[in-house]
């Protein structure tokens, strides 16, 4: 397949086993000094990425992120996994940075660099919204196959098989098209150490995202308050399932 | 009025007293280092036993450059992320094996060429950041040991001393991990006196390779390794025409033929390690698999585990930092006497215990690798050796509060206390031979090394002040009057000024009271230490007791530079919670 160019975004989250904290004030988590890193659900997406182009499917894979400075950190490990190169939509700090501005800071992306296929990650372990890969397909008005557990590339069209509620669908999308990564499409590698050296001489273009059309100001959506969930309060057992219904009605939750 | 008489003497002689001028015998200065290739550096810890403390040495406290610390960051996730993910360590312990898909992992990452040049493929990591990455691998001390056992000892002889031949010969293949490396000095016969080797290299008729016959015992990686550095007498011809035996390193392929190993031995501790015996019969080694010059293998010996010792520092500080982590979770949820555990003061001992032995061992460890990045070749090896007892000492201590402070709970193989307890015992014996006259007897280890210490500062201590009797007694009056008001000084009661405070001082002023203690410290110790080398001269030796006290308070000295080096950069570049460093 002649010049397949996948683009993947990526996002620099809380790391996974950090134990989040609620900050000083409560209006937001815990954020410096905590441990950072690349979204697993982008991981798998830019794992995906690489074996295309490993098998020959793909010719290129470009990396790309809205964020700070510091998100240049997570676009050096996404070379180190195996992408060509990278780019860095950069923000000022502060500014909003949420599903509808990576949205139009990718399709401002793909107009500069043509991909066939966008591979987003499904969510962010963040903010869990699951917006973005929908958001960019309608504004870019392409295909699009989220919650992907497998990707198969053919001639102009990709063959996405999705995880819903009831089970497994599979669909055949034009090119091009975006697709989210769910869980089970594959398991990242780890970025090894020689790969970290080598990814030192790829190339990473910051572009300041208003270039791309990224609104500036604060985010539309204010948080109000973050507060630690309640801590679990002791559980009872019952003998029988009235005695259960009638503990239920009594506790007005039926 | 005997007393005013003193005075006005004193006064008398320290204006006739010629301007301190530099010590008589010649030294490398600005000037003359010009001149030379590889100017000795008269590194730090050998000075304290002069009393003298070389603050430029070890103030400031050591810095990496950004792009090296941005680089250290990226190395330390996928590596933490694979010892997390992949790494079972207690099955590691219970199979005694490390499985071959962990191994590969492992070779996969990189790690099997840390230190190994990028031409050659590894990753050339300075001694700053291989210390960084030994504070993560040390979480395994099964693969922390075989990991070391391949690259700080097996190979490191071809990096220090190898041709460019033998470079390019073996360590592409070393730092893939395609082949593994052992370091062979060890005999049934010689643990500790290294020099009193048994395997024999004689040889051939042609000139052509050796002979090599000899037995080695307790060989890291001896099962698994198929690139050895064997250490075996050879006959050399002195200058004079005698012929004597002296040591000296091959590299040795498996493939030479005549190498077999024995069974893995069954041990307390490291149980994932291979350790074994390694026979070799008449196995040929190329003339050319010499390392460095024939008869030259004990310095080569020397120089290779002195080269690796540092690293033992940030390994335990990564281990008790992994344990203050596990046990502090434990302290801050279990409950006794309607108490949680952590409010107790002696449970907050232990914690503090750990706290200070991990940041101590911590900065000395990286003080060290810092002094050793520096170009010119700084001579560490008695500050290495420092770091080593301190480390290991300091480990078993801290693990054995940690399994304490988790009660009969610690006890139990559920919990990996037991097997860090276990994995920890081995740090107090191994790498710690060293060159030291062969007139001492000893055993053990941690003991040879204090003596190491020891009587490499007071050889030193002793060079300089017996030249300075020398310049005395060839008449030098000024000599002679610098040492004499220095006694007379010392008696009446003198203020110690070294220059670690006031106003061109290299300590942040916060930490005042802990430099002039240093300074006293250090200074005290110069004056005992000239006491002792008078007192006992060449049977200082023998005095293994004396010795002993001497590595403690050197050793305690270079603790206490390191951590206030350390702290003083801390405050200074406002470093978050440099107050708990304070």
């Amino acid at each position: 397949m002649a010049a397949l160019r996948v683009l993947v975004g990526v996002k620099r989250v809380i790391d996974f086993a950090v134990k989040v904290r609620v900050a000083p004030g409560g209006g937001a988590v815990q954020t410096q000094g905590v441990k950072h890193s690349l979204n697993p659900f982008c991981e798998i997406a830019l794992e995906e990425a690489v074996r295309l182009r490993e098998a020959g499917t793909a010719s290129e894979v470009i990396a790309a992120s809205l964020g700070t400075k510091a998100s240049q950190e997570t676009l050096r490990t996404a070379l180190a996994m195996g992408a060509d190169r990278a780019v860095l939509a950069e923000l000022g700090e502060g500014a909003a940075a949420g599903p509808r501005e990576v949205a139009t800071a990718l399709a401002g992306l793909v107009r500069k660099l043509q991909p066939q296929v966008v591979l987003l990650g499904k969510q962010a372990i963040d903010d869990d919204c699951n917006q973005t890969g929908q958001l960019l397909a309608a504004m870019l008005d392409w295909p699009q196959g989220t919650f992907a557990s497998r990707v198969q590339l053919e001639a102009g069209h990709v063959l996405v098989e999705r995880e819903v509620d009831g089970g497994l669908e599979t669909l055949r999308l034009r090119l091009p098209a975006v697709l989210t990564a769910d869980l089970r499409l594959n398991e990242p590698r780890y970025a090894t150490l020689p790969n970290i050296m080598k990814a030192k001489k790829k190339p990473l273009e910051v572009i300041p995202a208003a270039e791309l059309g990224v609104p500036a100001g604060p985010p539309r959506l204010k948080v109000l308050q973050v507060q630690e969930p309640p801590p679990r309060a002791g559980g009872e057992k019952v003998e029988s399932v009235e005695s259960l219904v009638g503990k239920l009605r009594h506790a007005g939750r039926i | 009025a005997a007393m005013s008489a003193v005075l006005l003497l004193l006064r008398a002689l320290r204006a006739a007293r010629p301007q301190p001028r530099p010590q008589p015998r010649p030294r490398a200065g600005p000037s003359a280092r010009g001149l030379r290739t590889a100017a000795p550096r008269r590194a730090f810890a050998k000075e304290l036993f002069l009393g003298t403390l070389r603050k430029e040495e070890v103030f400031p406290y050591p810095e990496i450059s950004n792009e090296e610390l941005a680089e250290i960051n990226q190395f330390v996730g996928p590596v933490e992320k694979f010892f997390n993910e992949e790494v079972d360590s207690k099955k590691i312990d219970q199979d005694a094996k490390i499985p071959p898909e962990t191994l590969q992992g492992l070779k996969d990452l990189g790690l099997f060429g840390m230190q190994i040049p990028e031409e050659y493929g590894g990753l050339g990591l300075s001694n700053t950041m291989y210390a960084r990455l030994g504070e993560i691998t040390s979480l395994d001390g099964s693969i922390a040991v075989t990991l070391a056992a391949h690259q700080a000892i097996g190979l490191k002889g071809i990096l220090i001393a190898g041709t460019e031949e033998q470079k390019a010969k073996y360590l592409p293949r070393l730092a893939s991990g395609e082949h593994i490396a052992a370091f062979c000095l060890t005999e049934p016969g010689s643990g500790s006196d290294a020099a009193s080797i048994q395997t024999r290299a004689t040889l051939s008729e042609d000139g052509k390779h050796f002979l090599l016959n000899g037995s080695k015992v307790w060989i890291s990686n001896g099962g698994l390794a198929s690139i050895f550095t064997v250490f075996a007498r050879t006959e050399v011809v002195d200058k004079d025409g005698q012929v004597k035996d002296k040591i000296t390193a091959f590299i040795v392929e498996r493939d030479f033929g005549g190498v077999t190993h024995g069974k893995p031995e069954d041990k307390l501790g490291i149980r994932g390690s291979n350790t074994c015996e390694v026979h070799f019969e008449n196995t040929k080694v190329p003339i050319e698999n010499v390392i460095g010059e024939v008869g030259g293998g004990f310095k080569v010996a020397m120089n290779i585990l002195n080269s690796g010792r540092f690293s033992m520092g940030s390994a335990s500080a990564g281990m008790i930092k992994k344990l203050i982590e596990l046990t502090s979770e434990y302290a801050c949820t279990r409950k006794q006497f309607n108490k949680k555990l952590s409010q107790f003061g002696l449970i907050q001992e232990k914690f503090c215990l750990m706290a200070v032995k991990a940041y101590v061992m911590e900065s000395m460890a990286y003080l060290t690798a810092g002094m050793m990045d520096r170009p010119g070749f700084p001579d560490c090896s008695v500050e290495a050796a420092m770091v080593k007892v301190f480390s290991s000492e300091g480990a078993w201590a801290c693990v054995s509060e940690a399994l304490q402070i988790l009660g009969g709970l610690g006890y139990m193989k559920d919990y990996p206390y037991e097997r860090y307890l276990r994995d920890t015992r081995i740090l107090l014996i191994f790498e710690a031979s060293t060159s030291i006259p062969l007139s001492l007897q000893t055993a053990g280890t941690n003991e040879i090394l204090r003596m190491y210490i020891a009587l490499t500062g007071m050889q030193h201590a002793g060079k300089i002040l017996t030249d300075k009797i020398k310049a005395i007694k060839k008449g030098n009056v000024g000599v002679a009057l610098g040492e004499f008001l220095t006694r007379l000084q010392d008696s009446l009661g003198r203020k110690v000024d070294l220059g670690l405070v006031g106003d061109h001082g290299v300590v942040h002023p916060s930490l005042q009271d802990n430099a002039k203690k240093l300074e006293e410290n250090v200074y005290y110790f110069g004056t005992t230490v000239r006491g002792l080398l008078s007192r006992f001269g060449k049977t200082i030796v023998e005095e293994q007791l004396v010795l002993k006290r001497v590595a403690d308070v050197v050793i305690n000295l270079y603790a206490m530079t390191a951590a206030i080096s350390r702290a003083s950069r801390s405050i200074s570049i406002g470093l978050r919670n440099h107050d708990h460093e304070v």
